[in-house]
């Protein structure tokens, strides 16, 4: 069977060890630190986490301390307390990213100019700018290259490792701190195959006396000094100049560095690293991975007879003009210098100026060995992780040929607007044929990663072939699709890229190749792996034509599985992983079938060993089994009988969803051009509803002869894909087969429907489980019942249907849990994780206030999902209105959120001022009734108001005047518009704490909505203040020793806060009470929200009732401080929930998280029931105070 | 008074012990135990079934999540970091064995038969110096015969026989079609001794909700009989170590379980109300009873009130149905 892959030859490597990036980094950046300020971020995260997992493991340093980490509130807070650590004499490191970097520019410029020995590692990533992006380049870095901070580059996972020895060597003997850094996601969440560098390493290359020095000079009482003075015009600039000697000695010393690493590992680096042809006539200038691309085309296309090379830039910062001019050829007549950053309005990027800056200054100092000046072209490539292959190296080396190559080009896309694209040849391909790649298609959910990460240990650990794997990962958190990438090969692999011709693609989920170009990845002659329930005997006939024509013109293998029945048939459970991945083992060949089997085992052993040998067993049975359920299928010669694609977004869709959003939703994203998107960020809203993903397994089935029309299931769902809607009966003439109705309680002539959205349910179950109509003759059958997908297009039809039946009269509804989900939903189907706790509140914000609200959304969970594409969740209603809204960054979305607040009421004003004067000319009747209800809020006056300023705009049309015209440009704002301010605790309490306090201190009739699951969520957990004490998170690996912080009671000390918390699971009345008392309270808002998260560690099925234990157990007090109540001489503080009346530990129990170790559990619970019960005590007496005598 | 004993082959100094129950998870507890008396520690069950749940809830709540979205490749910290409940169980296991010096008996109830062996086999490793099998299988299934459910528990015992050394005691619910017949067999599979009786979580209708409550109500003095009973005719035919639980709330109860054959007397429900040192009490009270009868030992008591030795063997055979009801007079 085996499809003879197999790699030829390689050099086994005994001390080999596959890692990423990040952990190899990591390990070198922790062993050589005391002190380790840390704060997460994409995609540093898992370097700080790796940190505090072994420091909580005891783990030692170098000199055999354990290093002592503090999470801080920010990367500013990071940046001040890493410069206190170094001023005090600690051997300290961090770990950031983008706008964490940024935050730390200030002190960047403190720790230089005290020439403190520092080392921090950047995973390089793109700054957020028209858009927010994860994603790698060098914004961010070369941000940074004004602060005097040495600047390091390294190119791969081996690179970066031993870049981070060098660098932290050489920051103790030149005093000079370093920033090295490496490509975000490309280099640090690449997993590949390195050399590990041993303790002795580090100690060779560690100068125990710079150490001593470094220390001496420490701020100490025992010999004080003073650091931080102000200085006057006569000293600043001399004083400010005396570094220079420092930064003069420092390319040597980083040299020096680098040559004694040579000495102790072999691998020897420089300054800058020339690699090609010795009389090369064409370069390329490049830092970070995007070089390697470029050397790796450099010697193929040597091989083909041409003469071109690259330099790799290490040290970028100080650029050491000698050593860059000694690196290049005396042959070169043109060079291409490419960055991986943008600087609109510059002469050119970075890199590019500092190059054009060296030759010319080598040339007026005599350095240049050039008989004829190089050309020197710049171009951008790469922004945001866009790939960066030897088909755009050899276009940029092309481009050099040329009499008058391109400057200021791009490469890597089609700039149909300004022309400066290089053309590239995307067919074009130089991967040697002994180099195996593969690419597998999975769930998130199904393990595909997991396993691929295995795979590539056991073939880098164990076979003498070198392994690299990269993962792409999906921007929707339910339902996620993966793509892994993996090479295995005789030498080091230095492609650093996505595999365009794959000779073995896995498709582990079948439904994925009725909606992507799966097989545009597989090479001619490759083969596919298909996990299907069809046999090999039937298969062909459900396969779309497509698929069937490239398996036919490419000449693959084709394989099937039936994985989930191999699994289910042994015992093994859901995961279908090491099934598939023996599979892969079997048809590569990439070894021995029974070796792989015996290492995929093992690490079956290693992950479920601990929970005993029956489930060994079992999955050992369902690797044992899963190599007779594999079956080639005979491919016929010519019979393309399959089905055609579905159209990725029906018919109706928009254009701009037709023909942009599509496009990404295929996965061609990359084939836009510049053409096809606004300059500034700007995308059309409500795109969520065109993207039909089908994920839920079951379907909540609606039986309406039992259901009580609460309407509870609509409110609790997280992706408003359960719908609620009365109407007239007579509109159900038309109604398609199965639609099912029953007449509206206590409304005659109204119909009622609950109805699903087939299409975009996730399966969560949330809604069957609040579901509160049992029947009464068979209890296990409720209103809502999850059942086996029904007929989904039937139901399709059926949603399309009630959609288009009209929603209820808004000024009709009332403000409670009921008449709320009789209103449009203005944010549906996003790509929130199934079941998750916060949507279920935005939801409601736009059920409520949507067609005047305006949000501030902090970056996080709450801004991925919605505001990440392809598609988007915020709507419109049939008006064409609906909520405004926007991310500025994560630590000032408060700010943000005020200024929205200032610029509309300084615009109602402006309204207000004209139409006063314009009264007159309008009428003074309309005048009046619009300035008195300017600030109206309830719906009827809303309506009335909005017609009011149709007949104004009317009437203004008519009029020819500066001032009218001015009027037109702000009637809107006379209606009223609701602000909110949202986002996660890791906002509110940490990182935009300082904000989220000044702006409720400033009494702007703003309302913020804090979504607290108590945990960095998106970034994957990590504690901040809100974490509750006892809870284990990432950074809080034992358990937070330290209570929650009580961001409402420090709210509610100003006294003129609204302010309040909630959980929709234990009493959705109150949410809804709450958010209609705080959007009416005129001043600032504060609400916090019990937002339950798969962070906690459970089955958020039960996502509801754990809501309620937390309220019931008293952890989660239900509140409302209300500044209006004083007024009325009342106390401003409501308990809304009884006494508690279970055990904290009731609640505890049930999440992982609060699991702690053993020794720890029962005084853990103990310590965490008398906080609450504290707590409860001191809210209650809370209660009874500010009120007169006479309302106690 | 010589209150000695032997169970399972373990001398002890006294019949007493904590019986399976949330005591022993504290170790203050299990100390004032100690001190209060006991003879010996039972530990409440390990379920294998709450292990098999917590690792597909695990893999279902956790490990699904991961590896799936950039920015967040795991959601929690690693899977050491937090506590299993096998790990727990047997950490404990070591710290009780650490904390006292009387003899530890742990506890098993086990789904599948790979995982009785293997938590037998670790739970031995770990220092326990008995073992005790929570045999609480609720048949529910109509296509499994009486003689099916037997066979199954006889099979279990000779696979973990053959792979643990330490004692093995069988804890049996009383609904077996012969108990006598079953428990023999028992003995011959490799069981050092039986527990009589299980009691069973009794499941509770909620009218409001429609739905079912679990209830654990403790026990009360009335439950000893349907023990002493099953002593009295197990006890006479069966030579094997015999525990009894269930209804032990004073020194009286703990005679007459003696007496109808019992070699040693696990208190759960009096414990739990009434705290550990309710068990000196009944020590106290169980010494002073023996003096005032001048009994001299334990011993000397033990199953003489069984089948073989009773003056009246018939009261424990069907013949004392009828007399009973015939004394039950209604009130009204």
């Amino acid at each position: 069977m085996s499809a003879n892959l197999e790699p030829q030859t390689a050099v086994r490597s005994p001390k080999a060890s596959t890692l990423d990036a990040n952990e190899a980094v990591a390990s070198v950046a922790y062993r050589l630190s005391e002190t380790i300020a840390i704060y997460p971020i994409t995609p540093s995260s898992p370097m700080a986490e790796s940190c505090d997992e072994w420091s909580a493991k005891n783990r030692k340093n170098l000199w055999g301390s354990i290093p002592s980490l503090v999470e801080m509130q920010s990367e500013a807070g990071v940046a001040g307390a890493v410069h206190g650590m170094l001023n005090s004499g600690a051997l300290t490191t961090t770990f950031t990213a983008s706008q964490g970097l940024l935050l730390m520019i200030p002190n960047m410029y403190k720790i230089a100019g005290e020439l403190l020995p520092f080392c921090f590692h950047v995973t390089a990533r793109a700054l957020a700018t028209h858009a927010l992006s994860i994603f790698g380049d060098h914004s961010d870095v070369m941000a940074c290259r004004q602060t005097g901070f040495v600047m390091i580059a390294s190119n791969s996972v081996q690179e970066a490792q031993d870049m981070a020895c060098i660098s932290h060597a050489a920051t103790f003997e030149t005093r000079v701190p370093f920033m090295h850094f490496f490509d975000g996601f490309r280099t640090s969440h690449e997993v590949a195959k390195f050399h590990p560098l041993e303790d002795d390493v580090l100690r060779g290359m560690i100068d125990e006396e710079t150490i001593r020095a470094f220390r001496s000079r420490g701020l100490s009482p025992d010999h004080p000094t003073i650091r931080g003075t102000a200085q006057n015009p006569d000293v600043y600039f001399q004083a400010r100049e005396a570094c220079n000697p420092f930064y003069n000695a420092v390319p040597k010393a980083v040299q020096g560095a680098m040559d004694r690493f040579a000495a102790l590992t072999g691998r020897q680096y420089h300054l800058f690293d020339y690699s090609g042809h010795p009389e090369a006539d064409r370069i390329i200038v490049a830092i970070g991975s995007g070089a390697e691309t470029a050397e790796e085309t450099a010697h193929w296309l040597n091989e083909q007879g041409q003469k071109v090379g690259v330099v790799k830039v290490r040290l970028y910062r100080p650029f050491n003009v000698e050593a860059f001019i000694a690196s290049i050829p005396a042959s070169v007549k043109s060079i291409a210098v490419l960055d991986r950053t943008k600087e609109p309005g510059s002469l050119g990027e970075p890199l590019y100026l500092d190059v054009v800056a060296a030759l010319a200054e080598a040339r007026s100092s005599g350095l240049s060995q050039f008989a004829c000046e190089p050309v020197v072209i710049g171009g951008r490539y790469g922004l945001g992780s866009k790939e960066f292959d030897p088909s755009m190296a050899k276009a940029v080396f092309d481009e050099l040929l040329a009499e008058r190559p391109k400057n200021h080009f791009t490469i890597g896309i089609n700039d149909d607007l300004t022309g400066t694209s290089l053309a590239y040849d995307p067919q074009f391909d130089l991967e040697p044929s002994d180099v195996v790649r593969a690419v597998f298609f999975g769930l998130g959910a199904d393990g595909t990663v997991g396993a691929n990460k295995n795979s590539i240990k056991i073939i880098g650990e164990e076979t003498a072939n070198f392994a690299q794997g990269y993962f792409v990962y999906d921007s929707k958190k339910s339902g996620a699709m993966t793509i892994s990438h993996l090479r295995f090969g005789p030498r080091p692999i230095a492609a650093h890229y996505l595999i365009k011709r794959a000779n073995f693609v896995a498709c582990h989920q079948a439904t994925f190749i009725e909606k992507f170009d799966v097989l545009g990845y597989a090479a001619p002659k490759g083969v596919f792996l298909l996990n299907t329930p069809f046999g090999a005997d039937v298969i062909w006939e459900h396969l779309p034509r497509e698929v069937q024509k490239q398996i036919v013109e490419k000449e693959l293998k084709f394989y099937v599985i039936d994985a989930a029945s191999v699994s289910r048939a042994a015992g093994a459970g859901g995961r279908t992983n090491t099934i598939m991945q023996t599979c892969f083992f079997a048809i590569s060949g990439v070894l021995p079938r029974d070796e792989a089997i015996e290492q995929i085992k093992k690490a079956i052993k290693k992950t479920y060993g601990r929970k005993g040998d029956d489930v060994v067993a079992k999955n050992f049975a369902a690797v044992d089994q899963a190599l007779a359920g594999l079956h080639e299928v005979a491919v016929p010669a010519n019979n393309l009988c399959g089905h055609a694609m579905a159209p990725t977004v029906p018919e109706g869709a928009p254009d701009f969803v037709k023909q942009v959003t599509a496009t990404i939703l295929e996965g061609k994203g990359d084939d836009l051009p510049t053409s096809a998107f606004l300059a500034d960020g700007t995308w059309p809203v409500g795109t969520t509803q065109w993207e039909k993903r089908n994920i839920a397994d079951k379907l909540p089935v609606w039986d309406s002869s039992i259901c009580i029309q609460c309407n509870k299931c609509a409110f609790v769902c997280p992706h408003a894909a359960i719908r609620s809607k009365h109407y007239s009966t007579e509109l159900l003439a038309n109604a398609p087969e199965g639609f099912q109705s029953v007449p509206m309680r206590a409304q005659a002539g109204q119909s009622f429907t609950i109805q699903v959205a087939p299409e975009d349910c996730t399966g969560c179950t949330l809604c069957a489980s609040v579901c509160p109509a049992k029947s009464k003759t068979d209890p296990s059958h409720k209103a809502l019942t999850m059942t086996d997908i029904p007929e989904r297009s039937k139901q399709a039809a059926q949603y399309a249907y009630f959609l288009d039946l009209p929603y209820p009269d808004r000024t009709l509804l009332k403000p409670d849990v009921k008449s709320s989900q009789f209103a449009q939903p203005l944010f549906e189907y996003s790509g929130a994780c199934t079941g998750c706790g916060e949507t279920p509140y935005i939801k409601l914000l736009t059920q409520m206030f949507g067609d005047r609200l305006v949000v501030a959304n902090a970056t996080g969970c709450s801004s991925i999902y919605g505001g990440n594409l392809p598609t988007t969740p915020y709507t419109t209603d049939a008006n064409g209105r609906g909520p405004a809204w926007s991310n500025s960054l994560f630590e000032d979305n408060a700010e943000y959120g005020l200024g929205f607040r200032f610029a509309i009421d300084k615009q109602s004003a402006i309204a207000q001022e004209i139409l006063t004067g314009l009264a007159p000319q309008v009428g003074e009747t309309l005048a009046g009734e619009l300035l008195a209800n300017v600030n109206a809020r309830d719906e009827a006056t809303l309506a009335a108001q909005r017609q009011r300023v149709v007949v104004l705009r009317e009437k203004l049309a008519s009029m020819d005047s500066l001032a009218a015209r001015r009027l037109a440009d702000v009637a809107d704002y006379l209606v009223r518009k609701s602000t909110w301010i949202l986002g996660g605790d890791g906002w509110a309490y940490d990182i935009g704490y300082g904000g989220v306090d000044h702006v409720l201190s400033t009494g702007a009739n703003i309302n913020i909505l804090v979504l607290d699951t108590e945990v960095y969520s998106n970034t994957g957990g990590q504690m901040s203040k809100s974490t509750p004490f006892g809870a284990t998170a990432k950074f809080a690996m034992a358990g937070k020793a330290r209570p929650k912080k009580d961001l409402s009671l420090m709210a509610m000390s100003y006294g003129n806060i609204y302010v309040a918390r909630v959980a929709f699971g234990a009493k959705d009345a109150q949410t809804v009470k709450v958010f209609e008392e705080a959007e009416s309270f005129d001043g600032p808002s504060l609400i916090i929200a019990y937002s339950h998260c798969i962070a906690h560690g459970y089955n958020l099925k039960s996502g509801l009732e754990q809501q309620k234990l937390a309220v019931e157990s008293g952890t989660w007090p239900l509140f409302r401080f209300d500044p209006r109540r004083a007024e009325q001489g009342l106390a401003p503080l409501q308990i809304d929930n009884a006494p508690p009346k279970v055990r904290v530990a009731d609640y505890l129990r049930n999440e992982l998280r609060f699991r702690t170790k053993p020794e720890n559990l029962a005084a853990f619970e103990a310590a965490a029931q008398e906080q609450v019960n504290q707590r409860v005590a001191l809210y209650q007496k809370l209660a009874g105070i500010g009120g007169t005598e006479e309302s106690k | 008074m010589n209150l000695e004993t032997n169970y399972l082959g373990l001398r002890l100094k006294n019949p007493l012990m904590p019986g399976a129950s949330p005591l022993v998870d504290d170790l203050g507890m299990v100390r004032r135990l100690e001190d209060a008396g006991a003879a010996a520690i039972v530990m409440h069950s390990l379920f294998e079934e709450q292990i098999e749940l917590e690792r597909a809830a695990r893999e279902r709540d956790v490990d699904s999540y991961t590896e799936s979205f950039a920015e967040a490749i795991t959601y929690l910290p690693t899977e050491d970091d937090f506590n299993e409940t096998s790990d727990q169980y047997l950490q404990l296991i070591g710290k009780i064995k650490a904390a006292v010096s009387v003899p530890v008996i742990a506890s098993l109830n086990g789904i599948t038969s790979g995982g009785w062996v293997g938590h037998a086999k670790l739970i031995e490793q770990v220092g326990a110096d008995a073992l005790e099998l929570n045999y609480y299988d609720l048949p529910s299934n109509p296509q499994k015969s009486g003689a099916e459910v037997e066979q199954r528990a006889l099979d279990l015992v000779a696979a973990i026989r053959k792979e643990v050394s330490i004692p093995i005691a069988v804890k049996l619910s009383p609904f077996f079609s012969s108990l006598p017949h079953f428990v023999s067999r028992l003995t011959e599979a490799g069981a050092n001794g039986v527990v009589l009786f299980n009691r069973f979580y009794q499941p509770d209708i909620n009218i409001d909700d429609l739905d079912v409550d679990p209830v654990l109500e403790l026990s009360t003095p009335s439950e000893l009989r349907l023990r002493l009973r099953w002593l009295a005719i197990l006890s006479a035919q069966i030579e094997t170590s015999y525990a009894a639980t269930g209804g032990i709330h004073r020194a009286e109860d703990a005679i007459r379980a003696i007496m109808a054959g019992a070699h040693s007397v696990q208190l759960v429900s009096t414990l739990l109300t009434k705290g550990p040192e309710r068990l000196g009490v009944i020590l106290a009270d169980m010494v002073q009873w023996l003096e005032e009868h001048e009994y001299e030992s334990i011993a000397q008591m033990r199953g003489t009130m069984n089948l073989k030795h009773s003056p009246d063997a018939t009261a424990f055979e069907r013949a004392n149905y009828l007399r009973i009801l015939k004394s039950w007079t209604p009130s009204l």
